[in-house]
């Protein structure tokens, strides 16, 4: 397993880069990190709509919402391969089709926790900020969505998580991320696929359980801080 | 339905369609088995029972499924005696993989979310059913799983759908489910609209009867919702 | 008596088929303290809540400095900056400091320079006895003192009349006269003040009026001396007696 290590540790970390295309974990943490900046808006927008008083724009975002929730990630990333390129007329490269695929994925899941953490904030709360003369947008802006990101950032923290496992599902799409090195190593190899894959987990474990414990240890801080621990 | 797809392709995908509810229904079955074994084990008070928990947990939390199943089909065999091998190369070895990688990383989450159901009874429940003289086994029978299973109820059901959509992962070690068979019509027929048109109009029938089967689950055991619907 | 700064005229409202406000007609003047008292689900709290239009009203007039507050092309953010309101729960916001919540209103909404608006938020924390809290945030607080600060936030759009929910109910005992002895200093400077309390000590004390309600009604406006003294509904009595016990 250390020889397998000491051989290929660069491509594990960045893929056949730079003789050829970048890949690896760094390919890994690029999709997730672009498909969760992209989610994160349309998410909150989702959950606004679905809290909002205006039955269409509820109607609306709740037939999006469990559309996507409703059918495979996998059927979604080939969706995306194959309509993107008809609707925009370009060949699009995997790399964008499952960074496109996830944001909306993920856009889905994140919204129902936002939603949930909206629904938590007492009605006190906009009823306060209205009071002063704040106006529906600012009320949103600045007293409804902090709290209610905040209050669920447990959930808002394992879908992130999610996002970083899913990016996996590129290798079926032929994108160079994690999965995909690991299994052009274990083609090379041929004979130590249980050492390979067990590297490969470790590795995603890893990052993913250290973000997840970094991310829960931030929230205490601030909790701490807020005096509501 | 000859209309949608010629007859041939239709038995292929529906032979898919078959593939995908027998993963689902027996890795959910073993992952369910397996989650009020794991939360069991958790609750002992030997300090390594709850250390192999934790860690089985963290693992199948952390780690994508597509690596756990590639795992599983490609490294596991390795480890195991060869005469099991070769049956299981014989019957089928990628559903069976596949399954039991589905099932434990379903049990991991299934294991959380009941376990959360049960801390969120209050510790007086408990006290209120013993002081009338309810005895450990009662107690936990009538009072306290109850309620914990209407808590859990929901996330439950959510794990539920996400392992029935899970199942189309098995493709990637050539499991023929549903997902595998669209691209394999896809490929040989180019009518790329119409048949994951179709597949995807399948995972929505099953992903929203599961969905109708939770609430209904629900509304039968929310109490007082029978009166409700008399008023 | 002094233009009116508050007038409620047959205001009417339902919950569904439920009548919450009667034909409610009320004047309140500059620089009175109005004290409205009456059993629980009388119709208080929806009538000081139509004032600032949290609750919409069916039928009536109610005008605030002039203004019809329930009129079409009013604009209900501009109104609710010239009229404080104090809840019983204080509904302070958790996320931000003792110092942001009191700014929040003149910065964010009536974008006013932060610096000017951080003096006036400190001097009104002083006037309500907080000045050393500025920099902590409400979950570190008691309730007394979260009520305090939810004072000094709504004065810090300087309204010309500010409205009080039973703002010492939910507070424990040892806490309210804290609170009420900030809402007295308010009222000798000459605030105008809409009070909801069961506290009648406060009400006889610096009270100017007292409306009394019962079933959406005001059954009585009437002096403090007149109310306690001499009450001669029934309805006043038994409330009395029943005040009297809760302390
Ligand atoms: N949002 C609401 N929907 C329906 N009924 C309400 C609502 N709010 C208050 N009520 C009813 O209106 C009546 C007056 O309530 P409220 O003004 O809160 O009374 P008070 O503050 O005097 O205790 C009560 O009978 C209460 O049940
Ligand atoms: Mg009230």
């Amino acid at each position: 397993m250390l020889e397998i290590i000491q051989d290929y540790w660069l491509t594990f970390l960045i893929g056949q880069y730079p003789n050829g295309p970048l890949g690896g974990l760094a390919m890994t943490l690029i999709v997730a990190v672009l498909s969760i900046l992209m989610s994160f808006p349309i998410a909150i927008g989702l959950a606004v709509a679905r809290s909002s008083t205006w039955r269409w724009l509820r109607l609306a975002s709740a037939c999006v919402v469990n559309f996507v929730r409703g059918i495979p990630l996998l059927m979604l990333i080939f969706w995306c391969y194959f309509v993107i390129p008809i609707m925009t007329g370009y060949a699009v490269s995997g790399f964008w089709t499952l960074v496109c695929a996830l944001t909306i994925y993920e856009a889905s899941y994140l919204s129902e926790v936002i939603r949930a953490g909206i629904a938590s904030i007492p009605k006190g709360q906009t009823e306060a900020a209205r009071s002063l003369g704040g106006s529906y947008m600012l009320t949103v802006r600045s007293v409804v969505l902090p709290q209610a990101l905040f209050n669920v950032l447990p959930g808002i923290t394992s879908q992130f998580i999610s996002t970083i496992k899913e990016t996996s599902l590129g290798y079926v799409i032929a994108v160079n991320e994690l999965t995909f090195a690991a299994n052009q190593i274990n083609n090379q190899l041929l004979t130590q696929p249980l050492q390979v894959f067990t590297i490969l987990a470790v590795i995603y474990f890893l990052l993913c359980f250290l973000l997840s414990r970094g991310l829960s240890a931030i929230e205490t801080s601030i909790r701490r801080k807020r005096g509501l621990l | 339905m000859d209309f949608l797809l010629p007859a041939d392709q239709m038995a292929l995908l529906l032979g898919g369609v078959r593939t995908t509810v027998l993963l689902f229904a027996i890795a959910w079955v073993i992952a369910f088995a397996l989650a009020i074994a794991l939360v069991v084990i958790r609750a002992t008070d030997y300090r390594p029972c709850r250390w192999f928990v934790d860690a089985f947990v963290a693992y199948h939390r952390n780690v994508p499924l597509l690596v756990q199943v590639m795992f599983w089909y490609f490294g596991m065999p390795e480890l195991l005696p060869e005469t099991i091998r070769f049956w299981l190369y014989d019957h089928n070895a990628e559903f069976c993989f596949a399954v039991i990688a589905l099932a434990l990383g379903s049990a991991a989450y299934q294991a959380e979310d009941i376990r959360s159901g049960l801390r969120a009874i209050p510790a007086t429940q408990f006290e209120a059913a013993r002081a009338l003289g309810c005895s450990y086994l009662e107690t936990m029978r009538y009072i306290v799983v109850p309620q914990a299973l209407r808590i859990s109820l929901p996330p439950l059901v959510g794990r539920a759908l996400l392992l029935f959509k899970n199942t189309s992962i098995a493709m990637a070690i050539g499991v023929a489910e549903l997902t595998y068979r669209t691209r394999e019509i896809e490929n040989l027929t180019f009518k790329t609209f119409q048949i994951f048109g179709i597949a995807t109009v399948l995972y929505l029938i099953g992903t929203f009867s599961l969905m109708a089967l939770g609430s209904w689950i629900e509304r039968r055991t929310t109490p007082g919702r029978k009166e409700h619907r008399n008023a | 008596m002094t233009a009116a700064i508050v007038s409620l005229d047959h205001v009417n409202k339902w919950y569904g088929p439920h009548h919450v406000l009667q034909d409610v007609s009320l004047e309140i003047g500059k620089g009175e303290v109005v004290v409205i008292c009456g059993p629980s689900g009388s119709g208080k709290s929806t009538l000081i809540r139509t004032i600032n239009a949290l609750e919409p009203i069916r039928d009536g007039k109610l005008l605030l400095n002039g203004v019809d507050v329930h009129g079409k092309g009013t604009d209900l953010n501009k109104l609710r900056q010239s009229v404080g309101f104090v809840f019983q729960q204080f509904n302070l916001f958790p996320h931000m400091s003792v110092l942001d919540n009191v700014t929040f209103a003149p910065i964010r909404i009536q974008k006013r320079p932060r610096a000017e608006a951080e003096a006036l938020a400190r001097e009104l924390l002083a006037k309500v006895g907080l000045a050393e809290k500025a920099d902590s945030f409400p979950g570190f607080l008691s309730g007394g003192q979260q009520q305090r600060v939810a004072i000094a936030r709504a004065l810090a759009l300087q309204p010309p009349v500010i409205l009080f929910d039973e703002p010492t109910s939910a507070l424990d005992p040892e806490m309210v006269g804290e609170v009420l002895q900030v809402m007295k200093s308010l009222a000798r400077d000459g605030m105008t003040m809409v009070c909801v309390t069961h506290e009648m000590g406060f009400a006889r004390e610096v009270g100017d009026r007292i409306v009394f309600m019962d079933q959406g009604r005001i059954v009585v406006d009437t002096t403090p001396e007149l109310f306690f003294d001499a009450p001669d509904h029934p309805r006043i009595k038994r409330f009395l007696s029943d005040v009297k016990g809760e302390h």
